[in-house]
Formats: C-alpha cells, sequence, structure tokens
C-alpha cells in the first residue's frame, strides 16, 4: 500500500510537473534560506570564535585597582601567581600615551604598551619581521621596541622599520620587531581597553618613563588541561592575601566563561534567523495545502472508485498524506541543494570555511516533511471522507 | 435448491430535495441466487443507479432489510463496508473509470491492493485475468491508448480479479456501440457460464434480454419478473 502510494504520488507530480514545481517553491525557499543562514552565520561565528580562542581561550585576567596601601601588583606578585598550579605563564601590561620623535618630527599621544617575553612567545605569530621581545630584553631593560605595521608606516613609509631607531620620551628605543598587518585583535587586554596599539616595549622599561610602582593588568596564561575552578580559586587566594582581603581591590576576567556567554548568545542569535527562515516554510505549507485541496476536488471521482473498490478510508488518508509528504521532501531536497550552493558560493565570497552541518541538513528535511504532515493532513482527512456516491456520480 | 445470495426486503430509498421528500425506491422486494445473471430494466431516472448504489454497498437504505451473503448491511461500519465492497462486489461502470494514469495491468491490480495481495501475487493474477479478457498484449497500454470495448473489458477484468460475489454492472455497454457492446455481452455471458453471478443495470431491452432473468423498474415500483430463454 505504502509502495503504491509513493508510486501514485510520483506519478501526479510528474504529470503536473509546472504545478508541482510551482507548489514545492515556497518549501523550496524555505529550506533554502535555513540551510544558507545555519551555514553562514555558523561559518562567520567558527572564524569569529577561532580568533577568540587564539587569543582568549586559557586566559585569565587580574585588573587590580588596589588598596590605599598598596596601589597593584609586583614582581612579588607575579613570582607567586606563576607558581599556582596550571599556570603556564604570566604576562602584564601596562600602558601609557606618549609622544615619539622621530628624524626630527614629534608624534604625539601614541599608545605605548609595556610587555614581557611570555607575551611574545604566546603570540609569535603576530611578529611579521623581526623578533619579538625576549626575556633578556626584559630582565635587562634594553632599550628595544616592537611597532605596528600602521605606526612602521607612518614613520617609515615604503621602508623596514627594523633597526631603525626612534625616540620614547627622551630615549633612544631600536626597533627590533614588526606586527604584522592583518592583526586588528590584538590580546584581550588591549582589545577590551580598545586602545590602538602602536609601540611595544619592556614593561619594566615603561614602568620607569612613568613612574609607575605596580602593575595594574596581568594576562595569566593556564594550561589548557587545567581545572579552571581551582585555578581561580587558588588565585583568588593570592590575590585576597596580597591585598589584604579587601575583595574590591581587583577583578579577576576569566575569559573562558565570557566565551562562553559569547558563544551562548551566537546560538541565541542563529536559533533566532533560522526562526524567521522557517516563517518561509509555513507559507510553503500553505501552498502545499492549498494543492492538496485542489487535488483532492479535481480526483474526486478517483477517490469515488477507488473507494468502490474496497479502499478504506484509512488507505485513501494516507495516500493524500503520502502525496503532500512527498511533495514538501522533494522541496526540501531541492532547498537544501540550493542552499548548499549558496552557502558555498557565500563561504568562498566572504571568505570564511564552509560549515555545512549534517543537523542541517536533518533539520531543513525534519522540517519540510513535517510541513507535508501538518499542512498535508486536513486534505487527506477531506478526501477520506468524500461519499462515494457523490464522489462517483460527479462525472 | 441454490443459495440465496442477495435478500432484498420492503427497501425505501427517500432523498430529500430542500424541503421536499421523494421516494425513489418504493418497497422493493428483490432475490437473487447463487449464478444468476439478472437485468434490471428501466427507462432514465427510474432508480436503477440508486438501486445498484444500494445493493453495492456504496449507500444504504431508508428503511428496510438488505443482506448480502445472509448479513445484515445496514449493522456494518465503514471499516467493514469497506471489506465487503473489496471481496463480494465487482463494479462494472458505463464510463469505465478507469485511473488514466495507471496501465492496464495496473488499473486491475487496484482492488487487490487493498485486499493486501502481495505485489507478485498481484502481478500474476492481474495477468491471468486480462488474458482471459482477452487483452493479453495490451497489459502496457494506458486507458487512453485502448479503445471503448477494451477499456470496458480492463474494467471487467478489475471486477472480477478479487473473485467477487457479485458481479454489478450499470450500463456497462452505455458509452460502446452496438457491435463491441455484444462482444462485452458475450463476455457477460462467459462469465456466467463459468459459474458467476451477475446484476446488469440497463435501459435497453435487447441488452436486457442477454440475462436469465430480467426485473423492470419503474418509478421505484420493481414489477414482476419476466423470464428469457437464454
Ligand atoms: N443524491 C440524490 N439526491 C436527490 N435526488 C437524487 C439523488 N440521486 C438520485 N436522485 C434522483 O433519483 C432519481 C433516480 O435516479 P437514478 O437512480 O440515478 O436513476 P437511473 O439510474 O435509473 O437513471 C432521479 O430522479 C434522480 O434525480
Ligand atoms: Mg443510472
Amino acid at each position: 500500500m505504502f509502495r503504491e502510494s509513493i508510486i501514485m504520488s510520483w506519478k501526479n507530480i510528474i504529470h503536473n510537473k509546472m504545478r508541482s514545481f510551482l507548489t514545492i517553491l515556497g518549501i523550496v525557499i524555505g529550506v533554502a534560506a535555513i540551510i544558507a543562514l545555519i551555514t553562514i552565520v555558523q561559518g562567520v561565528i567558527d572564524n569569529v570564535d577561532e580568533q577568540f580562542d587564539k587569543l582568549g581561550a586559557n586566559t585569565l585576567i587580574i585588573q587590580a585597582s588596589g588598596t590605599p596601601l598598596k596601589s597593584g601588583l609586583n614582581d612579588y606578585d607575579i613570582e607567586a601567581l606563576k607558581n599556582i598550579e596550571g599556570i603556564t605563564g604570566i604576562g602584564p601590561n601596562v600602558s601609557l600615551n606618549m609622544d615619539i620623535w622621530y628624524n626630527g618630527v614629534i608624534y604625539e599621544n601614541i599608545n605605548i604598551q609595556g610587555r614581557n617575553d611570555i607575551y611574545f612567545n604566546k603570540f609569535a605569530d603576530r611578529i611579521r619581521s623581526g623578533r619579538g621581545i625576549n626575556v633578556l630584553d626584559v630582565e635587562n631593560k634594553n632599550n628595544v621596541c616592537v611597532i605596528s605595521s600602521d605606526f612602521e608606516q607612518k614613520l617609515f613609509p615604503g621602508e623596514n622599520g627594523v633597526n631603525k631607531t626612534i625616540s620614547i620620551g627622551g630615549i633612544e628605543y631600536v626597533i627590533v620587531g614588526v606586527l604584522g598587518n592583518d592583526d586588528n585583535v590584538v590580546s584581550v587586554t588591549t582589545m577590551m581597553s580598545a586602545d590602538d596599539e602602536d609601540i611595544m616595549i619592556p614593561y619594566k622599561n615603561l614602568m620607569n618613563i612613568s613612574g609607575m610602582k605596580n602593575i595594574v593588568s596581568l594576562e595569566l596564561y593556564t594550561r589548557e588541561d587545567a581545572n579552571k575552578e581551582i585555578v581561580t580559586q587558588t588565585v583568588k587566594t593570592v590575590l585576597n592575601a596580597a591585598f589584604n582581603y579587601k575583595d574590591d581591590s581587583y577583578i579577576l576576567i576569566e575569559m573562558d566563561s565570557l566565551l562562553d556567554v559569547m558563544k551562548t548568545t551566537q546560538q541565541m542569535m542563529k536559533g533566532m534567523l533560522v526562526g524567521i527562515a522557517s516563517i518561509s516554510l509555513v507559507v510553503g505549507g500553505i501552498g502545499i495545502m492549498n494543492m492538496m485541496l485542489v487535488s483532492v476536488t479535481e480526483r474526486t471521482t478517483e477517490i469515488g472508485l477507488r473507494k468502490a473498490l474496497g479502499a478504506q478510508p484509512r488507505s485513501i488518508q494516507l495516500q493524500f498524506m503520502i502525496e503532500a509528504i512527498f511533495l514538501s521532501v522533494l522541496g526540501g531536497f531541492v532547498g537544501i541543494v540550493i542552499g548548499g550552493l549558496i552557502s558555498y558560493i557565500a563561504s568562498n565570497a566572504i571568505g570564511i570555511k564552509l560549515a555545512l552541518e549534517p543537523s542541517a541538513v536533518l533539520l531543513g528535511f525534519g522540517f519540510s516533511a513535517a510541513v507535508g504532515i501538518i499542512f498535508g493532513s486536513a486534505p487527506a482527512r477531506k478526501a477520506s471522507k468524500l461519499n462515494p456516491i457523490d464522489a462517483l456520480r460527479s462525472v | 435448491m441454490k443459495k440465496e445470495i442477495l435478500v432484498m426486503k420492503d427497501i425505501v430509498k427517500v432523498y430529500h430535495m430542500g424541503d421536499e421528500e421523494q421516494q425513489i425506491l418504493k418497497h422493493i422486494n428483490f432475490n437473487v441466487w447463487e449464478n444468476e445473471f439478472v437485468s434490471i430494466l428501466g427507462p432514465s431516472g427510474s432508480g436503477k443507479s440508486t438501486m445498484m448504489n444500494i445493493i453495492g454497498c456504496l449507500d444504504v437504505q431508508t428503511s428496510g432489510d438488505y443482506l448480502l451473503s445472509g448479513q445484515n448491511v445496514s449493522e456494518l461500519n465503514e471499516v467493514e463496508l469497506a471489506r465487503i465492497r473489496n471481496k463480494e462486489i465487482g463494479f462494472v461502470f458505463q464510463q469505465f473509470q478507469l485511473l488514466p494514469r495507471l496501465s492496464a495491468l495496473e488499473n486491475v491490480e487496484l482492488p487487490l491492493i487493498y485486499s493486501k495481495v502481495p505485489p507478485r501475487k498481484r502481478k500474476e493474477m492481474a495477468e491471468n485475468i486480462l488474458e482471459k479478457v482477452g487483452l493479453k498484449d495490451k497489459m502496457k497500454h494506458y486507458p487512453n491508448q485502448l479503445s471503448g470495448g477494451q477499456q470496458q473489458r480492463v474494467a471487467i477484468g478489475r471486477a472480477i480479479v478479487t473473485q467477487p460475489t457479485i458481479l454489478l454492472a450499470d450500463e456497462p455497454t452505455g458509452a460502446l456501440d452496438q457491435k463491441t457492446g455484444h462482444q462485452v455481452m458475450d463476455l457477460f455471458k462467459d462469465l456466467h457460464k463459468e459459474g458467476r453471478t451477475i446484476i446488469m443495470i440497463t435501459h435497453d431491452e435487447e441488452i436486457a434480454k442477454n440475462a436469465q432473468r430480467i426485473v423492470r423498474l419503474l418509478d421505484g415500483n420493481l414489477s414482476e419478473e419476466v423470464k428469457t430463454d437464454v
């Protein structure tokens, strides 16, 4: 019975090619929209997440405002924090805006970041040419700096800045490295302070220049497999002791939980977009219902005949149901193919990875089948309730 | 003594046309025995199709009793009625009523699908029947590739493929020319000789004479039976 119904549906669809095509168009568009949206949005999300993961994953940030007695963190605190199990390294971040001299020209209000070797080890791939600040630079307070590629272009248009010398606060600094160009996102700390970083020097040098006694901001890098809760707890214990148990003296930001929040938001956004796209499926479903009602009316005689030959109301219902599902699933299939193509083209155009998920394909199929069931059931019930004599007389 | 297959007692059928009541069948008493070939003869509008619909379990009488193979049809529900139509009745219509998108073979298979005969068996049965009605070489043809007479023979094949208790034909030659009409009648007579019970409805005196027995329907009244010498 099932097989015959499917064959019969196929014949009817083939017989009314144009009409069938127009009927499934709504479903095709709906499913294609859902697939393309899910895929493209997921691609963008993956892309963003990848960048954030690179910079922010496995990172804790301490912003210490300090107490009247102790206005920030110092090297002893860094030593204590460094020894916590699960922490692989600590990158201090101090920042100051200063004027720069080069070749008799003053560049005012340039952002200077104080960093250490650990930061440059972690983000080694940021260096485009030259090298980063290393451990000797930090220990010996060498007058070396790394500059951004924008700043390089400002100072030495068309030239390589490495090994050139600039003056920061009246002291000569040798440029040892230049950052890559397309790296807009810098590190979580600068990302959050929204500064344009132009120059990086060993952090102790910057503290000397500015006369700062303490470090306000630290990035703690944790091991991938470390128990984040325990690490966080231990860090808090150390900080509480350092700041004499005044717990409003510092803020501890767990990047991983921030990332989690971000990911949750992304999924909600994605769900919302899919929800909006699903509205078009409802429209498609109404198209199918309309077509099925027309079909029932057109085939009144056929229904009457089938009943005269002994078809149970259930069989008639099943047949029209299968036809509706067949139509909508066919639409779903075409929609998945078209949606996949759109995703492929769009991903290439935006320059992201194609993130076509099997779950999206399943969702497309599931949605279209559901539409067939929901919108096919009323016409199918109508067909099954037709009175055979009325149906046969309508010849 | 032969078995009584069909017993109609005091059958009345009333149609409501707005406020007006119209009695189409007026206290009909009618019996059919096993292996009979009966014609119901009457002019257009006399109530023949109404009677056939009741016999074929497509409609129910307003009052009276109708027993088919000993079962009181008015006591049956929708599902049981469908089963009766499938197993006990084989319909032949004036307009053939073949499904245009199915081949001759598939049309004949149709009632077997509803009696859940497995596909291979179904095909075999349908092929045998088509051979029997002389359409062995037309099995794959679609209705629009067949003549009227051929289409009616496919329809007859479809009606008998389930081995029904009664073959019920409503004006089976009504849409055919005289020659093909006669061929169809010859087929009916052959089927009768093989032991089938046939009830044929017609307005044509000549066609009616092909049957063993003729009953006349006039304005909803069934008149006494006329024996033919077939
Ligand atoms: N469903 C119906 N409602 C009202 N009147 C009907 C209905 N079916 C048939 N009739 C009337 O019953 C009469 C007999 O119809 P029918 O049985 O089809 O006659 P026949 O087949 O002998 O030509 C006709 O007058 C017809 O108009
Ligand atoms: Mg009639």
